[in-house]
């Protein structure tokens, strides 16, 4: 909490379709103290993210100046995952490929647990993956990944052992997770890719990343579907 | 009264109309926010009433678009889980499972039950927030002590 206050609100862009979701994300992320913005698409979501639709990849040749005018910042995107048009994975794709927004975290959300589903988008760069519907112990651990971009931003280092007693860790093993993925990163301040490809790599070896998603595991064993 | 309050609630959920969700959009609920519970509610009632609907309709052609339905119903299905609505919820998983399979009947039968359990879900937990209001005022009044 300390942490928070010190560097001034987190704000979070929530992305679904579903009115109600909407409703209950932005409310369970006020309730964390965080900003939030609620859009319905995946495509208002890289509007309001300053994306603009001239930008390509690094492939391909663009005139556009590389300063990207965002209004505001966001420290962090969490997506439906099912929703008409762009998906969450589409979304996590655009913004995961393009140069100015690559970094800001991105977090998907879904009703069904397809671990094939979990694993593309954990390869694709999303932090985590969330089964609906998302509670107040889920939220508190997007803290971490915010504040782990926001100080590479800006230049400081993190106190790891405050971060690591933020949000709840569900087992020692994710707080030991999370205190080897912050030590890589103080020891690879520039190399963020590093650090991605680490966070990625201990999913894979676990198995879609167990870890992160045991609990709602055990939860879905209990609601047959 | 406070006790008939919980009482009710339990009922609820023994007769498993409601689960934990329902709790989690409980503890959303504070003095800044005293209507949330009702309020996303409310929103649900609307958006089913939107769904049953178009459900309804899309069950009248023939032959019956599986994959539209299965669609429609996800949402439902969706939303019902975000307020701990777990016997519509489960009425929808099996309508999902007789899209799946083509089966039109299943459907139409599943779909019947689940406008009953919709109602029934609906009459009940309206009867709790009334009895809420009722006694909220004087909860209010006691804290405040």
């Amino acid at each position: 909490m300390g942490m928070a206050a010190a560097d001034g609100q987190f704000h979070v862009l929530a992305v679904d379709d579903s009115l109600i979701d909407r409703k209950l994300i932005e409310r369970l992320l006020k309730t964390s103290s965080f900003q939030v913005t609620t859009v319905d698409s995946g495509s208002k979501a890289l509007e309001f993210l300053g994306w603009h639709g001239s930008e390509r990849n690094m492939f391909n040749e663009t005139s556009i100046s590389p300063k990207i005018h965002q209004e505001v910042e966001v420290n962090l995107v969490i997506t439906d995952y099912c929703m008409p048009g762009m998906t969450g994975y589409d979304l996590l794709k655009k913004i995961k490929e393009s140069a100015f927004l690559r970094d800001i975290p991105v977090v998907i959300m879904s009703s069904e647990n397809v671990p094939s589903r979990i694993t593309r988008c954990l390869e694709e760069g999303a932090e985590e993956f969330f089964l609906k519907p998302m509670k107040l112990s889920d939220v508190n651990k997007l803290r971490p990944h915010m504040m782990r971009t926001k100080f590479k931003n800006e230049n400081e280092k993190p106190e790891k052992e405050e971060i690591i007693t933020i949000g709840e860790a569900d087992s020692d093993m994710e707080k030991i997770q999370r205190a080897q993925s912050l030590q890589q990163h103080n020891n690879n301040n520039d190399n963020d890719d590093d650090n991605n490809n680490n966070t990625k790599r201990k999913s894979m070896d676990e198995g879609l990343s167990p870890d992160r998603t045991r609990p709602r595991y055990s939860d879905l064993t209990v609601m047959s579907n | 009264m406070q006790r008939q309050l919980a009482n009710m609630k339990q009922t609820l959920f023994d007769q498993g109309y409601l689960d934990e969700q329902f709790i989690q959009l409980e503890e959303l609920q504070d003095d800044a926010n005293p209507n949330f519970v009702e309020e996303v509610v409310t929103l649900y009632y609307r958006d089913s009433a939107r769904l049953i609907q178009n459900i309804e309709q899309a069950l009248e052609k023939s032959p019956l678009d599986f994959s539209k339905l299965e669609c429609l119903m996800h949402q439902f299905k969706g939303s019902s889980s975000s307020i701990g609505a777990k016997r519509v919820k489960s009425e929808c998983t099996q309508f999902k499972e007789h899209c799946r399979v083509g089966n039109a009947d299943g459907c139409k039968r599943t779909f019947q039950q689940l406008k009953k359990e919709y109602a029934t879900l609906k009459k009940k937990v309206e009867v709790y927030f009334q009895f809420a209001r009722q006694i909220g005022p004087v909860e209010k009044a006691c804290r405040s002590k």
